[in-house]
């Protein structure tokens, strides 16, 4: 696309980057016929191509953010479908990033919107906070209804309902330590542990180390790392997750001077696109440029590790598995086929369900933020799911996971507990 | 870059009135179906021609046909201009608004509303993309046959109003072959159906004039297609040549033995690359053009195409011939495929043109296409519908850079007076839109124009239907 940005301009390098992606765009089109958003509310304002126009124009202008602008942006999922879509290479990702930071350095948004927003960065990524939040929802439930009905408030009615209705008790086995390889030792990963997903959903972390220790990995987890940064990171608020970032890097790159690392091993895929983009991230950050390189090259997600490990063949079970593929999973990480097929060698049987590409509505904080497209692309993505008649739904991302098991009665795990138990560990809870 | 295609100057009543008109349409629409501010109208001010862009006066979306009515019959009362709008994927400039224009676009009407797979029809709104209706029959075992490369995006409503074709139309016909029946709002407001389930109707084949009228006679808001059967099996065979005269040659060859594959396919070097770049495909890179052709049928049918057709290439000297070996393999060739314009957006910005020769003329026309666009200091990467002999050059170019910008443009309107000299048309299945319209007099005789001039007014007296579109702004009938 022909760009207008004066040389004063490009000297910011955010800027030169951005007109760089924007200069790739051919205005084709073709992004917008798998956009979640454009998909169900039919105006290219909520597409990929209408977005990329409205921050072109945003920019180009040295505009601040206005609230036409601001909503368009908000709609936005960052499933990042357009990335797989667009025949032109368009780096949608980190100019989507550039207009949130730039939205959220020069837009104010309405008083209600900002004390949410708070709130939700302020709590989410710290697992004691949000396990305390958890069980106070669990209290305020009944009060969902009346809170949606005050416009200040209607941001927590919609944290009730999402909540889920039994939090499981901090987990043990996966807290700091290092834990050693089973049988003839063939390598040595750290593992993130993350936020939100020990708090949901602990035995993700535990089935992780049971199957890799079992296989002859050590697994570290590391003292003091914490939530990646993405949460804050597509609020756009650009220092509080760089300052993540670093605090990861650090602990990783310790752990890695300590005795190496073949990996850090993720369980949740929006973690990875996190992670494996800290490089990119801290391009400019001369103490942690080199450092945060070295980080996203070793970030692995769990079943892109688990590939390289040649896990052996497993009779068939006569369980049907219908794999959801997140879409950091499938767009942002481009890992497609793994899952799957580690899921088939260890004996499930594996459907796919119709527009496997649309996400699931949960994309993070979106389904707070943005309630009603969320819950409309749940139901379609639970319909889609269901009508592969599956035993149980596996994931690799915990959003997903909570998402989708607050609209079917499908049972949903994630991926790696049932390699988990088809290498030896326990039967999944609610299998 | 200085714009060498004119739009009609806009109307001062209608943008002075500009307030009024807003609040008038906010009556007629549902909420959230009219876009007005300047922010939100910018990003449909151009299309995939997006050398040139208009900011409309407002947007609307609407999602019936009866608020499709009620706004044409307000602009038409009012004098105000009206430019339909598919996905907006036009190569054309075919829904490039203008600043008193009114765009209604159809995205928000994306139901299928009947699958009749006893008569194999299906009955879709206008904003359906054209792939979408193949998924929706795709497991009862049919599709719909015509498959503009935009197929994953393109509505039919889009592909009704230029008549678009696609790979496989060599031997399933373009959209005007496969259209059955359409729901249309004339200009006025009134709401006619044209044709039917059948594949005839009785009485004069307006069907037929208003697929490929480019918007200018109506809108249409709902579509009854013809949905094929898939054949039995289908594979696409790469043959590799060491030049474009050669493979051009080859396919006048294949078609003039009587021989027609689904589709044929051409690639040259610069495409290859792209394209292999992209998709993975297993193109081969060591050839200076690329045949993909398609056949389908039993394995036996298949085979002794195959057989007629691998004879004919040695003739021409083919290099290399690679049957793909899988359905995923087969996939990767069509994805690379149709993915060669957006594709070329990596490489640098583009201009493609459409115009189609007889395939006699296709290896003159190949090589006269280089030497244009050399001539100009530019480079080109052909990538079409060889079967048909509908010709795709894209001229790359630096959009940032006026002077380049010109230059394509001059090259690429010396490339279709080329292929009109040469026998053919402007056009093959982008239409005409802006790109083309100034050429039209180089096509057509004045008689000839003045004809169609005149069917379009039948429709629309006050030409107010995709204004500035198809016909030369000089010599139109007075309105």
């Amino acid at each position: 696309m022909q760009t207008n940005f004066s040389p004063e301009q490009l000297a910011d390098p955010h800027v030169a980057e951005s007109e760089k992606i924007l200069r790739k765009c051919v205005h084709c089109g073709f992004c917008t016929a798998t956009c979640p958003t454009y998909v169900l509310l039919g105006d290219e304002l909520d597409s990929p191509r209408g977005r990329i126009y409205l921050i072109k124009d945003m920019l180009e202008n040295g505009r601040a953010a206005d609230a036409e602008t601001v909503t368009h942006i908000d709609r936005c999922l960052s499933c990042l479908s357009c990335m797989t879509t667009c025949p032109s290479g368009v780096d949608y990702m980190h100019l989507v990033d550039h207009a949130r930071v730039h939205i959220e350095k020069t837009y104010k948004r309405p008083l209600k919107d900002r004390f949410a927003r708070s709130v939700i960065a302020a709590t989410l990524p710290y697992p004691s906070r949000f396990r305390l939040a958890l069980r106070a929802a669990r209290l305020a439930r009944p009060l969902a209804g009346l809170l949606k009905r005050v416009p200040w408030l209607r941001t927590f009615g919609v944290m009730l309902d999402l909540a889920p209705r039994a939090v499981p008790t901090a987990s043990d086995g996966a807290r700091a330590a290092v834990y050693a390889a089973k049988g003839t030792p063939r390598g040595r990963v750290a593992l993130l542990t993350g936020c939100a997903q020990p708090v949901l959903r602990p035995e993700i972390n535990e089935a992780t180390i049971r199957l890799l220790t079992g296989q002859g990995i050590e697994v570290v987890v590391s003292a003091g790392e914490g939530c990646c940064g993405a949460l804050v990171h597509h609020m756009g608020r650009e220092e509080q997750a760089l300052d993540a970032a670093r605090r990861n890097i650090d602990i990783w790159l310790k752990a890695a001077e300590e005795d190496g690392l073949d990996a850090i091993v993720i369980t949740a895929s929006g973690c990875g696109t996190m992670i494996k983009d800290y490089g990119h991230m801290l391009r400019l950050d001369p103490a942690y440029a080199e450092k945060a390189a070295k980080v996203s090259a070793l970030a692995k997600d769990i079943t892109e590790y688990l590939a390289g490990l040649d896990l052996p063949e497993r009779v068939p079970r006569g369980l049907t598995v219908a794999y959801h593929s997140a879409c950091s999973m499938q767009h942002g990480q481009k890992i497609t086929l793994a899952p799957k097929q580690l899921l088939k060698r260890a004996g499930f049987a594996v459907r796919e369900p119709a527009e496997g590409h649309l996400c699931c509505g949960s994309a993070g904080t979106y389904s707070i933020l943005q309630p009603e497209i969320s819950a409309k692309l749940k139901d379609r993505k639970v319909r889609n799911i269901e009508a592969t008649k599956p035993n149980v739904i596996a994931t690799g991302n915990i959003g997903c996971i909570t998402q989708i098991a607050s609209g079917t009665a499908i049972p949903i795990l994630h991926t790696v507990e049932l390699l988990d138990w088809a290498y030896g560990g326990p039967k999944p809870a609610g299998l | 870059m200085p714009e060498t295609i004119g739009f009609l100057k806009p109307r001062q009543a209608v943008l002075d009135r500009r307030r009024e008109i807003i609040a008038d349409l906010a009556e007629l629409l549902p909420e959230g179906c009219l876009i007005s501010d300047e922010r939100g109208l910018k990003p449909f001010e151009t299309d995939a021609f997006l050398a040139y862009r208009r900011l409309p006066l407002a947007v609307v979306l609407p999602e019936t046909t009866d608020q499709v009515s009620a706004v044409l019959k307000y602009c038409s009362r009012y004098g105000i201009p009206v430019v339909p709008r598919g996905a907006g994927t036009s190569l054309s400039g075919g829904a490039i608004p203008q600043e008193d224009a009114i765009v209604v676009g159809l995205s928000k009407m994306s139901r299928i509303l009947d699958v009749d797979l006893f008569n194999r029809t299906a009955t879709v709104e206008a904003g359906v993309t054209n792939l979408n209706i193949s998924e929706a029959v795709s497991a009862e075992g049919f599709f719909y046959a015509p498959d503009p490369s935009s197929q994953l995006a393109c509505t039919i409503g889009g592909n009704i109003g230029m008549n678009s074709g696609g790979a496989h139309c060599l031997k399933y016909g373009v959209t005007t072959n496969n259209l059955l029946g359409v729901k249309m709002v004339l200009f006025d407001g009134t709401v006619i159906e044209l044709g039917g389930k059948g594949l005839d109707a009785a009485g004069y084949d307006l069907l037929g004039l208003v697929c490929g009228s480019e918007g200018q006679l109506g809108i249409v808001t709902e579509a009854t297609v013809r949905l094929i059967a898939k054949p039995e099996g289908a594979r696409p065979v790469l043959f590799g040549f060491a030049s474009s005269e050669a493979a051009g040659s080859c396919v006048a060859d294949i078609i003039g033995s009587g021989i027609i594959p689904v589709a044929i396919e051409f690639m040259d070097r610069p495409a290859i690359e792209i394209c292999e770049a992209f998709a993975h495909a297993g193109y081969p890179l060591d050839v200076e053009a690329l045949l993909i052709v398609e056949v389908e049928g039993s394995e036996a049918e298949m085979e002794a195409m195959l057989r007629g057709i691998i004879e004919i290439a040695r003739r021409h000297g083919v290099i290399t011939v690679k049957e793909s070996q899988s359905a995923l393999e087969a996939a990767l060739i069509w994805k690379g495929r149709k993915s060669a314009f957006g594709a070329t957006g990596r490489v640098a910005d583009y201009i493609c043109m459409d115009g189609t020769v007889p395939l006699s003329q296709l290896s003159h026309v190949l090589r006269r296409t280089g030497e244009i666009v050399a001539s100009y200091g530019l480079r080109v990467a052909n990538v079409f519908h060889a079967g048909d002999g509908n010709m795709h050059p894209l001229i790359l170019y630096n959009i940032n850079d006026p002077k380049d910008a010109a230059r394509a443009e001059a090259a690429g309107n010396d490339i279709l007076k080329l292929c009109v000299d040469a026998g053919g048309c402007l056009t093959g299945e982008h239409g005409v839109g802006i790109e083309k319209r100034d050429l039209m007099r180089h096509q057509y005789s004045k008689n000839d124009l003045d004809q169609q001039m005149a069917v379009r007014a039948a429709f629309d007296p006050q030409w107010l239907l995709n204004p500035s579109k198809v016909f030369p702004l000089e010599g139109r009938p007075a309105a």
